[in-house]
């Protein structure tokens, strides 16, 4: 019996691309059940929409790059592509918004850079910004109301898949988003005031709150399990509190700090979009400058943009820095002296 | 700013043919040598705009390129350059009045582009790489030609984004031609909520980049395809070495 009969690596991880990208759209459902009980059938419906067609894009893409088609559909990860968007896009948007998103998301950001893994930007997050910025009418108009801020019941399944794909109308009740809510009253309003209007009489974190920790337990899941690792989350929740602990003290002029982290897309942003691993930065330091980065930008156009939300763009943004911040961020190899970062002088020659 | 003529062979020795194949496609400004893009994608967000831009620009890239090659050995290589651009500056100029004259409102929407196509590098890029070293008559041919071949790629991306972004073609053709083209728009998906990626700049490049994809798949089949033709034909007396090592 010899005892060295393979090379190493003796010991393998069972993961693989799908199971992880499984583990992550596990993750995610709770959320999405969250999300659907709050407000409405809507988001079940646009995740279905948006992970068909995600799946029939990236099928017909694979097909023209000649590539083979069913073993990397295999890989899942265009279903959780649908399923990120799904989370995302306002429930009451039409069909064909998840359809343009989901396409461009596989066809333009994912497979022209030349797929799995070799995107610069999060597909869905760069998707979303498309749709909000081409189609800015439904993507501010089409956010459902919980019943217990309008007080009408939320539309049944019928209703709401009709009106999806534009058979007939359903007139549903639709409100601005909480944040965008908050900022736009809180010019004239004080926080007391503001508390006595319709939209927060159920209190301000109604329903989006149980989102968000419906998220934060499928985070936590995640990084349980290892698939994702803390520096990213927690850098931005760091680069978010930084800003708003300092700058959002006074509730009457500016969107309190647990807004921030609890009625907007942070949560959700901070486990599933900041972890991506192929457009984020690829170290335990450079992913921690990468959430802190995303957490500082959200702060800025939350508070200074007019978009409902800042996950996006932040996330876009950093998005193109994160090989700078790779190049800088290189991690010493066992061993070897510390990695020279920057430009290099050419070596002299003897 | 000096740009070489990016052509395999030395410019001197084309045929006017050649000139012509170049221009229009082999070295098109807009699809290989990736000239003049911020006009390109600034303005071709309707086809009046691209059309109004893509004329002025051949316009001027005729004359400037006929009036380089005219003074070419008349001035001294070291002030070469700012004679060029005198001479694009009083072409453009003279481009800009007349749109002033006769389509004006046309001139108001492309405001600051008309007079920024001084700066334009394909123009610059034409009298230091051809007209400088050619015939007035080359020179006359391959201005016609690369503007004929800029101002085709403008127009394509002008449908496109035009159809695209508003559902519309040829709107607000009047603005140039007259009263008699308001009614040439032709609203080709009716009660289109605008698709507002496409009229802005981001959606310009994606088109040009699907164009730009578009000439490479049409070049590697025709490559292909005279590959297969000479593979085709058969080996006449080839000698094949069979043994011993190649050093």
């Amino acid at each position: 019996m010899s005892l060295m009969q393979r090379s190493s690596p003796h010991v393998m991880g069972r993961n693989t691309t799908s199971r992880i990208m499984l583990w992550v759209i596990v993750a995610a459902l709770p959320g999405l059940l969250a999300l659907s009980y709050f407000y409405g059938w809507g988001y079940l419906i646009n995740t279905v929409i948006c992970v068909v067609s995600a799946v029939l894009a990236e099928a017909a893409i694979l097909m023209l790059r000649k590539r083979p088609v069913l073993k990397t559909l295999k890989d899942a990860s265009a279903v959780l592509t649908g399923v990120l968007l799904g989370v995302t896009l306002p429930p009451f948007a039409p069909w064909w918004i998840m359809v343009i998103a989901s396409g461009f998301a596989m066809v333009f950001v994912k497979h022209l850079y030349g797929g799995l893994g070799q995107n610069l930007f999060n597909p869905a997050m760069a998707a979303f910004a498309l749709v909000l910025i081409s189609f800015p009418l439904p993507m501010t108009t089409s956010w459902s109301t919980p019943e217990a801020i309008s007080g009408e019941p939320l539309p049944s399944f019928s209703q709401q898949l009709s009106h999806n794909l534009e058979w007939q109308a359903y007139d549903g009740i639709t409100m601005a988003t909480p944040l965008d809510h908050y900022k736009t009253k809180i010019k004239r309003l004080t926080a007391d005031e503001l508390a006595q209007t319709p939209e927060y009489v159920a209190g301000p974190f109604y329903g989006i709150l149980w989102v968000n920790l419906a998220f934060l337990l499928g985070g936590l899941l995640l990084l349980f399990l290892k698939i994702i690792s803390w520096h990213g989350p927690v850098g931005l929740f760091t680069g978010l509190l930084v800003l708003a602990l300092p700058f959002s003290a006074d509730a009457d002029s500016a969107m309190p700090v647990l807004m921030h982290l609890f009625a907007g897309a942070t949560v959700f942003g901070a486990f599933f979009i900041v972890t991506d691993p192929a457009s984020s930065a690829t170290s335990n330091r450079g992913k921690f400058i990468f959430g802190f980065g995303v957490g500082i930008l959200t702060y800025c156009i939350r508070t200074w943009g007019n978009f409902p939300d800042a996950i996006a763009f932040a996330v876009l943004l950093m998005n193109i820095s994160a090989p700078f911040i790779d190049h800088y961020t290189r991690p010493r190899t066992y061993g070897k002296p510390k990695p020279v970062s920057g430009y290099k002088l050419p070596e002299e020659s003897p | 700013m000096s740009i070489e003529s990016h052509s395999p062979a030395p410019a001197v020795q084309n045929p006017t043919q050649d000139i012509i194949k170049d221009g229009l496609w082999r070295n098109n400004p807009a699809l290989v040598q990736l000239l003049g893009l911020c006009p390109l994608l600034a303005v071709s967000g309707t086809v009046v705009n691209a059309l109004g831009l893509g004329i002025a620009t051949l316009l001027v890239l005729i004359g400037s390129n006929v009036a380089v090659s005219l003074i070419r050995n008349h001035v001294q290589d070291t002030v070469r350059l700012p004679a060029f651009v005198m001479i694009i500056a009083s072409f453009t100029t003279t481009a800009e009045l007349i749109m002033q004259a006769y389509a004006f409102e046309l001139y108001q929407i492309l405001g600051i582009f008309i007079p920024l196509i001084v700066t334009n590098c394909i123009i610059l890029g034409r009298a230091e790489g051809f007209a400088r070293k050619n015939t007035v008559w080359r020179s006359l041919v391959d201005g016609t030609m690369m503007g004929i071949g800029f101002m085709g790629i403008l127009l394509l991306l002008g449908i496109i984004r035009e159809v695209i972004g508003q559902g519309t073609l040829f709107a607000g053709m009047e603005l140039m031609f007259g009263p008699a083209a308001v009614n040439w728009k032709w609203v080709i998906i009716p009660d289109y909520s605008q698709f507002l990626f496409a009229v802005l700049p981001p959606g310009a490049f994606v088109a040009l980049g699907l164009l730009i994809a578009g000439k490479n798949v049409i070049d590697d089949r025709q490559k292909q395809r005279v590959q297969k033709a000479v593979d085709d034909q058969p080996a006449l007396s080839r000698r094949v070495r069979v043994t011993g090592h190649i050093h």
